[in-house]
């Protein structure tokens, strides 16, 4: 069982009167990803940049490899990494040279940092563009330099805020499979998104953000199967077939939607879902009904996100 | 990991990395001048022009004594020179904290005051390349020194000094600046009053009394008597004394405030 590397105790934080943190509790184990997911203004951002030491909480406790982070700022600073929303790099230096001035800042000897860079500049694709200025690279180029920079110290624990935004899907694949080697490498990962499918796909646990809030915490797969596992989703050529199907599913908890045209039922997984199939599907094929199409729904975790964001809505426009 | 063996950060007392960060620093705002033409103009043309100007627009109708005009120009745009050489460091910063980059030092082991002192030095060596075009150029055009190494030792260590004082200065603007442009323009605007103000184009003695007396008394003009008192082999009387205690007194007081400003502006 890895010991959690970072952990974040009742953070809270506010710009003015915006409340950007409201009360935020995380772990992370070693070696996992964490994913921050939520739409923009949750206060994922933030959430970073209080535990990568950029910010100081107005109330709450940090901790990262055992470090108090907000009394011991220096010292998680040289065992953490971070690549922002935007490119953090000199636009008016090389590719090269911003790698290397980030080695020497990093405390490493004149050569040390010279030949990380050099490795750096390989490992991530930009060795064609390692002496031109920052400022003509394009935006892919800029992320991968950015992210080169934090992995200078091959730093333990990453923080990546939005790390794919603005990229394309070559891009975007290329970040998810760097950042997969790294943790498989034994990084500990924190990243923020607003793509589901993106945490989704990486994170080891999703923490759901809303309002400077955590709305939901847990696994990829336990918040799929909280929010329902499959449906059985059928749509109908006219309204008359659309009333009769909906008398002859009272038993199977059916759900309406006449502007669609389409009844949605909840059914089992595996074998037993089969069965239940077969019957709802052979019983409306028995009664001549007009059916256009139909197809198993499994949630997803747009379904996970829309669900909790308006059940977060209308409970705070209930107070 | 055995991946970083032989790349572990060297340990060395912090007082250590505030000189060595602030070094890669100031190499870093050296490497910028590759790329930025503006900058570059405004350490080697812009004083040139300045010079050039002057000296062949008011050269023959100002009265300056029984020292020449171009001598007398020429000992009061070096310190004019500094000036502008030191809102570099106020649009360095400002472009620094615009950018993503201030994130990035933020979030390294370094000595974070380093950034100020990198953008402060580096404008140190490059009034130090001024100080040559201009001394250069001002020879061709009828500056004749009347001074010893001692003397040229001291007026370029008053004019450094200048330099730092107003970098200082200028940082905090920098820090303060909403935008870029109006740390820009806020550099114009308070160099071109002290610069007129003094005696570095003409003598104050046409001014109303009342303008005079601050133009006289002003901490630029101080070092201006002190720098043509030093060059010209004229009497000083106190001026070095007292440019140096404006000028130590400006920094002393501008460079914590700066970094207080600075920390305050980047961590909230």
């Amino acid at each position: 069982m890895a010991d959690d590397v970072i952990i974040a105790r009742g953070l809270f934080k506010s710009f003015g009167k915006t409340v950007a943190v409201d009360g935020i509790d995380l772990t992370v184990p070693g070696g996992s990803i964490l994913a921050l997911l939520g739409p923009n203004g949750a206060g994922k951002t933030t959430v970073v940049r209080i535990l990568a030491t950029l910010l100081k909480p107005d109330r709450g406790e940090v901790t990262v490899s055992g470090f108090n982070a907000l009394r011991e700022p220096i010292e998680v600073q040289a065992i953490i990494g971070l690549a922002g929303q935007t490119a953090t790099v000199d636009g008016s230096l090389t590719g090269l040279e911003n790698l290397q001035l980030i080695g020497r800042l990093y405390h490493l000897r004149g050569n040390d940092a010279k030949t990380r860079a050099f490795e750096l500049i390989e490992q991530f694709d930009l060795k064609d563009a390692a002496q031109r200025a920052v400022k003509t690279y394009s935006g892919g180029m800029r992320r991968r330099l950015d992210l080169a920079a934090s992995l200078i110290m091959l730093p333990p624990i990453l923080f990546l805020d939005e790390p794919t935004t603005g990229l394309d899907p070559v891009g975007r694949n290329g970040m998810w499979d760097i950042i997969r080697s790294l943790v498989s490498n034994g990084t500990t990962v924190l990243l923020t998104t607003q793509y589901l499918e993106e945490a989704d796909q990486l994170a080891d646990h999703i923490i759901i953000m809303d309002h400077g809030r955590v709305i939901a915490n847990d696994t990829p797969n336990m918040l799929k199967s909280k929010i329902g596992g499959e449906q059985l989703e059928i749509n109908f050529a006219d309204n008359e077939s659309l009333i009769m199907a909906q008398n002859l599913l009272t038993a199977n908890n059916a759900q309406i939607s006449p502007t669609k045209l389409q009844i949605s039922v909840p059914v089992e997984t595996g074998a037993a879902g089969m069965r239940q199939v077969a019957n709802i599907l052979s019983s409306l094929s028995a009664a001549n009904l007009k059916v256009a199409d139909y197809n198993i729904h499994r949630a997803t975790l747009d379904d996970v996100f829309l669900q909790l964001t308006q059940h977060a809505t209308s409970s705070s426009l209930k107070m | 990991m055995n991946m970083i063996t032989g790349r572990q950060p060297l340990q060395r007392p912090r007082l250590y990395w505030f000189f060595a960060d602030s070094f890669q620093l100031l190499i870093r705002s050296l490497l910028h001048i590759r790329q930025d033409l503006d900058q570059l103009m405004t350490v080697t043309l812009q004083p040139i022009i300045f010079l050039l100007l002057f000296r062949y627009t008011f050269g023959g109708s100002i009265e300056t004594g029984n020292i020449g005009y171009p001598s007398f120009l020429v000992t009061g745009l070096l310190v004019m020179d500094m000036a502008f050489t030191a809102t570099t460091t106020g649009i360095g910063i400002a472009t620094d904290l615009q950018q993503g980059i201030i994130d990035r030092f933020r979030s390294l082991p370094m000595v974070k005051s380093a950034v100020l002192v990198g953008h402060i030095t580096a404008d140190l060596l490059r009034s130090l390349l001024t100080i040559i075009i201009t001394v250069a150029v001002g020879l061709m055009v009828g500056f004749h020194p009347h001074a010893g190494f001692i003397q040229w030792l001291a007026v370029i260590g008053l004019l450094l000094l200048t330099t730092l004082a107003l970098s200082t200065a200028s940082a905090i603007t920098g820090i303060v600046g909403k935008s870029i442009e109006f740390v820009q323009q806020i550099g114009f605007l308070w160099i071109l009053p002290l610069m007129f103000l003094s005696g570095i184009l003409a003598p104050t003695t046409g001014m109303p009394q009342w303008l005079r007396w601050f133009a006289d008394n002003q901490p630029i003009s101080q070092v201006v008597i002190a720098v043509r008192a030093l060059l010209l082999d004229q009497p000083a009387g106190d001026h070095i004394w007292l440019s140096l205690i404006w000028l130590i007194g400006i920094t002393v007081i501008a460079f914590p405030l700066a970094s207080w400003l600075f920390r305050r502006k980047t961590i909230q």
